[in-house]
């Protein structure tokens, strides 16, 4: 297996908050990663050096092979790297069409900057139908995002990262607002992720969630990766198990 | 979601449908209380000449609202460039240095509003009223309180480009009002450029999070807003014949009513040039209706403010319904 992402000992902090402890963790290019642990447990700060928002303190990344230069690495490049965040916020412009919510940023244009508004119109039926799973008969790319449901909304952001041929996709937290059918949605577009052989890092809190879609789970605590573990080594009781562990030493240290 | 496409078409293009629909039942009911004025041609002629001034900024200004912001100094800005058109081409009596003078003082003026909103983040209501008074009173001070004649302008070919008459009826700046309209059209519709616009306007987050650069499309904005109110303000003193300190101070209520009526979004995003031009024909047509009609010129305003209200209205209550 070669691997989409490797990271060896990132250390983070802010001001004297120590956020990340000498976090070391290799990604598969065709891996979903579960990406567990309470607040403050690192997670966010973890993506957010891998999605180019800020730079670690010490240690190195590698992307596709490619050794990061940390100085000269942004939001934008990792975009370049085919790194792409979907974050359930600020996935999509409400009032936009939906096909220029697909294309916005990367227009199909011609050297003029004028867009080649059909086709995207086309390319976004096609997106809609192959991974939303909307019926392509009487669908019209010109209606606004806000007709799309929390988790289709979700699907088109993972659909457009698909589309742009992004080898790794960063899902921020997608599920907590949403309803069950919205959540099952979600965890199906995950799984579109899988079969089109590309990579995944899913964050968040529910264990019964993650345990449905992925090949791995790591589990953070307070800056460090406390549990590694591929699909086949766990159930869903040891993961809970597991979990639970780390809350309990927190309370104990606490008191 | 329609099937049939003329009912998809109706309900895609409705904005537009809607404005039209009430450009024309004024238009009649002008044409029912005075036939004698509204069948006549030499009315539209006049209209040619006049609604450009004020579309020729709307159209800009469409631009602005559509990325979420406002240009309260633009009166200032037509002004201004007014002052540097007819000081170079007094001074120096050479048309293309004039021009260029005059459109590179607008856009500045417009860069530095941006400026002003993006890099320092003062609210763009808020900055634009401020360098309005600015412009407006350096304005004064420059001139001295004094109008600039331009006698000899009107013989010169910057007439026949700017002001002139085709076929002895249709005014050059009903032309060029024309095509920049058609230009900004495309502009907005289908270049990356509009789409910027569109996205920073609507959710800045999600732009800034698409790689749209919104800090440079919201200065730019404001530059061509300042560009265009420099066309605007060279046309006006070619056809006067003359500069004078207080010019583009009626044009904030005419401009604003334009975008508005047009059916562009109050809160951006959304925005229609189509929309504007008709608005602007609406507003331009207001005062002659209701004074041939044999009205006072006080009823005037109070019409503006009742079209402006209830069209804006109409907007929300439409984009509310649209919604799912």
């Amino acid at each position: 297996m070669s691997f989409i992402l490797r990271l060896n000992h990132i250390s983070k902090s802010f001001g004297a908050v120590l956020a990340l402890k000498d976090v070391s963790l290799d990604l598969g290019d065709n891996e979903i990663l579960g990406l567990l642990g309470d607040n403050g447990a690192g997670k966010s700060t973890l993506v957010k050096i891998i999605s180019g928002i800020f730079p670690p303190d010490s240690g190195s990344m590698c992307v596709n092979g490619e050794t990061i230069d940390f100085r000269r690495y942004s939001g934008a490049r990792s975009r370049r790297f085919g790194i792409e965040t979907v974050h359930q916020d600020h996935a999509l412009a409400e009032k936009q069409p939906l096909w220029r919510n697909v294309f916005v940023g990367r227009h199909l244009k011609n050297g003029l900057g004028f867009i080649h508004a059909a086709e995207e119109k086309r390319e976004t039926l096609k997106l809609l139908h192959n991974v939303i799973g909307l019926p392509a008969e009487g669908l019209d790319p010109d209606l606004p995002a806000s007709v799309l449901s929390g988790g289709e909304r979700q699907g088109l952001a993972i659909g457009r990262a698909m589309y742009f041929q992004s080898h790794l996709i960063i899902l921020d937290e997608p599920t907590t607002a949403l309803s069950l059918h919205e959540t099952e949605k979600v965890l199906g577009f995950i799984k579109k992720i899988k079969e089109a052989g590309k990579a995944c890092i899913f964050i968040s809190h529910n264990i019964a969630q993650v345990f449905a879609v992925a090949d791995r789970c790591v589990v953070m605590d307070r800056g460090e990766i406390v549990a590694d573990e591929s699909k086949n080594e766990m159930t869903l009781e040891s993961l809970t198990k597991l979990l639970i562990s780390f809350n309990r030493r927190q309370e104990i240290l606490h008191v | 979601m329609y099937k049939r496409p003329f009912i998809a078409l109706m309900y895609h293009y409705k904005m537009q449908l809607a404005i039209s629909m009430l450009l024309c039942i004024m238009l009649v009911v002008f044409i029912l209380a005075s036939p004698d004025t509204f069948l006549s041609w030499s009315i539209y002629e006049s209209f040619l000449s006049t609604i450009p001034f004020f579309a020729i900024p709307a159209i800009g200004m469409t631009l602005v609202v559509v990325c979420g912001e406002m240009d309260m100094c633009f009166p200032s800005t037509i002004a201004m460039s007014g002052f540097v058109f007819s000081w170079l081409w007094t001074a120096t009596g050479n048309s293309a240095l004039s021009i260029i003078g005059a459109l590179v003082a607008g856009t500045a003026i417009g860069w530095t509003n941006g400026l002003i909103v993006v890099k320092i983040g003062v609210p763009s209501i808020i900055a634009t009223i401020g360098t309005q008074f600015f412009w407006r009173g350096l304005i004064m001070i420059l001139c001295s309180g004094l109008a600039i004649d331009l006698s000899g302008i009107q013989d010169s070919p910057l007439h026949h480009v700017f002001a002139g008459r085709l076929a002895g009826h249709i005014s050059s700046q009903a032309l060029w009002a024309i095509g920049i309209a058609v230009m900004v059209g495309f502009l907005l519709n289908r270049h990356v450029y509009g789409d910027a616009l569109r996205f920073t306007g609507d959710n800045t987050e999600t732009a800034l999070k698409m790689g749209v650069p919104v800090g440079l499309v919201r200065i730019s904005a404001f530059s061509l807003m300042g560009f265009f109110c420099a066309i605007s303000g060279i046309i006006a003193c070619i056809e006067m014949g003359s500069w004078w300190p207080t010019q583009g101070e009626g044009y904030l209520l005419l401009v604003f009513a334009s975008v508005f009526i047009g059916g562009t979004s109050v809160f951006g995003g959304e925005g229609s040039v189509y929309g504007t031009c008709v608005g602007a024909i609406i507003i331009g047509i207001v005062e002659a209706g209701i004074i041939s009609a044999g009205l006072s010129g006080f009823w005037t305003r109070t019409v503006y403010g009742i079209i402006i209200v209830v069209s804006a209205s109409l907007y929300v209550v439409m984009a509310k319904s649209g919604r799912r």
